[in-house]
């Protein structure tokens, strides 16, 4: 996969207020091909507010969004995805009692035939089902099996991989590994780091997880309270530093100062 | 790319996709439990009720079937959308009565009749689907106003119009039996009559379940039921999808009221209260979910099949009538435990 130089997507000092209240302030992002770029943050640290201007469920009020290079201003999620803009909330838009590759084309069947011959292409859409979600290492008996059936993990993949089937070149994952188990999370992990490396997609992983974000990600940015607290490539950072800015950061240490007299010494850099 | 069973494929996974056992797969279809339901209660009458066992016999059953099984598939399709519609019964009855009234107070035809019922129907549907969405009340809400609605206007309209609680014989019209012919003629085989209602019926059940499994539309009716946000984030049209729905269980009454108002001329304003619960009964019988996105046409045909039979079995057997309500309401319970179970079983993947 060539990777272009232009990045996808750069944020420059995206900011959005809710009257007085700066719920987003002078925010820089850049969001390259084959990048996974993690965003964490405490609840409230505007993580959904940022995730949201990207994916164009509103629109920014400060600063410039700029995508392959041109300044942007989107007023519906429709028009990031037809840029190749995607988001994976945690509700995943699947449908439980419908088989997993009548859910993988849901909203964008194939068809063949014409006038009232027209039909659903079954054999090329479970042809197709087969192969995506075998490329990210799932491998199902039986498509015609409810998605309900499946996995919390599988179930992400299955909502990724069609993203990516319908054109995304940047993912935006809202917590995918919030409600799953160890070996759950593993494999929506994999797949991830997978969908960047081998296929190009510049991803966004939002997450409360330092773990989870340190193994895949390539670029690190904490939010706290509207405002970028650390932001740094992967070669910068330790999984204790980034553990310690998601634990509070410097409002820990004024905390700890406070209990116990003494300040903690932030790990080393 | 094929995809069809190949055993020397185990090599290529994808190939694995469709060597599932027969028995397995058929159990795992909605309508599984309605079959095993429809044959048993056929051997049931066969040994109970010798009549039952005549060839005549049988296409009255079918007959039968017919009547409940014409609205009952459209309601079926409604049910996967994941909506009720209670005004369905009385409904058939509107329809009947508008065609029957248009034709000989206002437009003097027939034919002017039929048409004009056909879009009161629709108009009832759309209605329907309308104020569901507007209002976000349940269907059952929703529907159970507009059926009591109906029953209310049937009967004081007609009285209005006609003075009396049916409405006068239209056989002497022009156009009549052109119009008998299309809705509601008989033809022989083998020595037994068979109502065209039938062979409508049968086709109006493989043309939904073809729509069902085979198009896009299908796709969305399962999905608006299932889970119609999660449906309204990849682009589903839903309320469109809803709204089709509920017309197209008003098509399936004015082309039921159309068979009854040509097989017997005059119209019971009275007639219909309690037929959309043999309708909704025939479709959860058939592995219809009472909180959508599953089940299927060919279920609600054998619920309509299994209610046929009984109609006509007791009556063979020469109990008393009355014990048809009581076996409606017993099976409709074994069939939703057993549903229950089938679908359990099934959906825990193998």
């Amino acid at each position: 996969m060539t990777r272009t130089e232009t990045p996808i997507i750069q944020l420059k000092d995206i900011g959005k207020s809710y009257g007085n209240i700066n719920a987003l302030r002078g925010v820089n992002l850049t969001v390259r091909q084959g990048e996974v770029t993690c965003i964490l943050g405490d609840n409230g640290a505007g993580k959904s507010t940022l995730i949201s201007i990207i994916a164009g469920l509103f629109p920014h009020d400060a600063g410039e969004y700029l995508v392959d290079g041109e300044p942007r201003q989107f007023s519906s999620p429709r028009e990031a995805l037809d840029l190749g803009i995607a988001a994976v909330y945690q509700t995943l838009a699947l449908v439980p009692l419908l088989p997993v590759w009548r859910n993988f084309f849901l909203g964008s069947e194939l068809v063949k035939g014409s006038g009232p011959f027209r039909r659903l292409a079954t054999a090329t859409m479970l042809a197709q089902t087969q192969d995506e979600l075998q490329r990210m290492g799932i491998n199902l008996e039986n498509l015609e099996q409810p998605v309900g059936t499946l996995s919390g993990g599988q179930r992400q993949v299955v909502a990724i991989a069609r993203a990516v089937h319908f054109g995304a070149r940047v993912l935006i994952l809202d917590e995918p590994t919030a409600a799953l188990g160890v070996a759950q999370s593993g494999l929506v992990l994999c797949y991830i780091s997978q969908a960047a490396r081998d296929q190009g997609i510049g991803v966004i992983f939002i997450t409360h997880n330092p773990h989870h974000a340190y193994l895949v990600g390539d670029h690190f940015m904490v939010l706290a309270r509207g405002e970028v607290d650390l932001d740094t490539p992967r070669s910068e950072l330790t999984l204790e530093n980034l553990m310690f800015h998601m634990a509070g950061g410097k409002g820990l240490s004024t905390l700890q100062h406070e209990i116990h007299g003494d300040g903690p010494v932030a790990p080393g850099t | 790319m094929t995809t069809t069973s190949d055993q020397a494929g185990l090599a290529q996974p994808r190939r694995q996709v469709q060597t599932q056992v027969l028995w397995k797969r058929v159990l795992k279809r909605p309508e599984a439990g309605a079959l095993g339901g429809a044959i048993l209660v056929f051997i049931f009458f066969w040994v109970i009720a010798p009549p039952f066992r005549q060839f005549a016999a049988f296409t009255t059953v079918l007959y039968q079937a017919a009547t409940i099984g014409i609205p009952a598939v459209a309601v079926a399709l409604l049910m996967i959308g994941g909506e009720f519609d209670l005004s369905a019964g009385v409904a058939v009855t509107t329809s009947s009565l508008a065609a029957s009234m248009f034709a000989t107070q206002v437009a003097g035809s027939l034919w002017a009749g039929v048409v004009f019922a056909m879009f009161f129907s629709l108009g009832i549907g759309a209605l329907n689907g309308l104020l569901l969405i507007r209002t976000k009340l349940h269907s059952f809400l929703v529907t159970l106003g507009t059926f009591l609605m109906l029953q209310g206007l049937n009967i004081a309209i007609t009285k209005l119009i006609t003075g009396n609680v049916a409405t006068g014989d239209i056989s002497g019209m022009a156009g009549f039996n052109t119009l008998q012919a299309i809705f509601a003629s008989n033809f022989m085989i083998g020595g037994a009559q068979i109502s065209i209602a039938i062979v409508y019926w049968l086709i109006f059940v493989a043309l939904a379940t073809w729509v069902l499994l085979r198009t896009k539309i299908g796709n969305w009716i399962f999905a608006v039921g299932g889970q119609g946000d999660s449906a309204r984030a990849v682009g589903v049209p839903v309320n469109r999808v809803k709204i089709g729905l509920f017309m197209l269980v008003g098509f399936s009454c004015w082309f039921l009221a159309m068979h009854l108002l040509f097989a017997y001329d005059t119209v019971q304003s009275g007639a219909g209260i309690g037929n959309e619960l043999l309708y909704i009964a025939a479709s959860v019988v058939g592995g219809c979910l009472l909180t959508g996105g599953y089940g299927s046409a060919v279920g609600s045909a054998l619920g309509a099949f299994i209610f046929g039979m009984t109609t006509e079995g007791v009556i063979y057997a020469d109990w008393d009538p009355d014990w048809f309500q009581f076996f409606v309401g017993a099976m409709l319970l074994l069939a939703t435990v057993v549903n229950t179970w089938i679908r359990m079983r099934a959906t825990k993947g193998k």
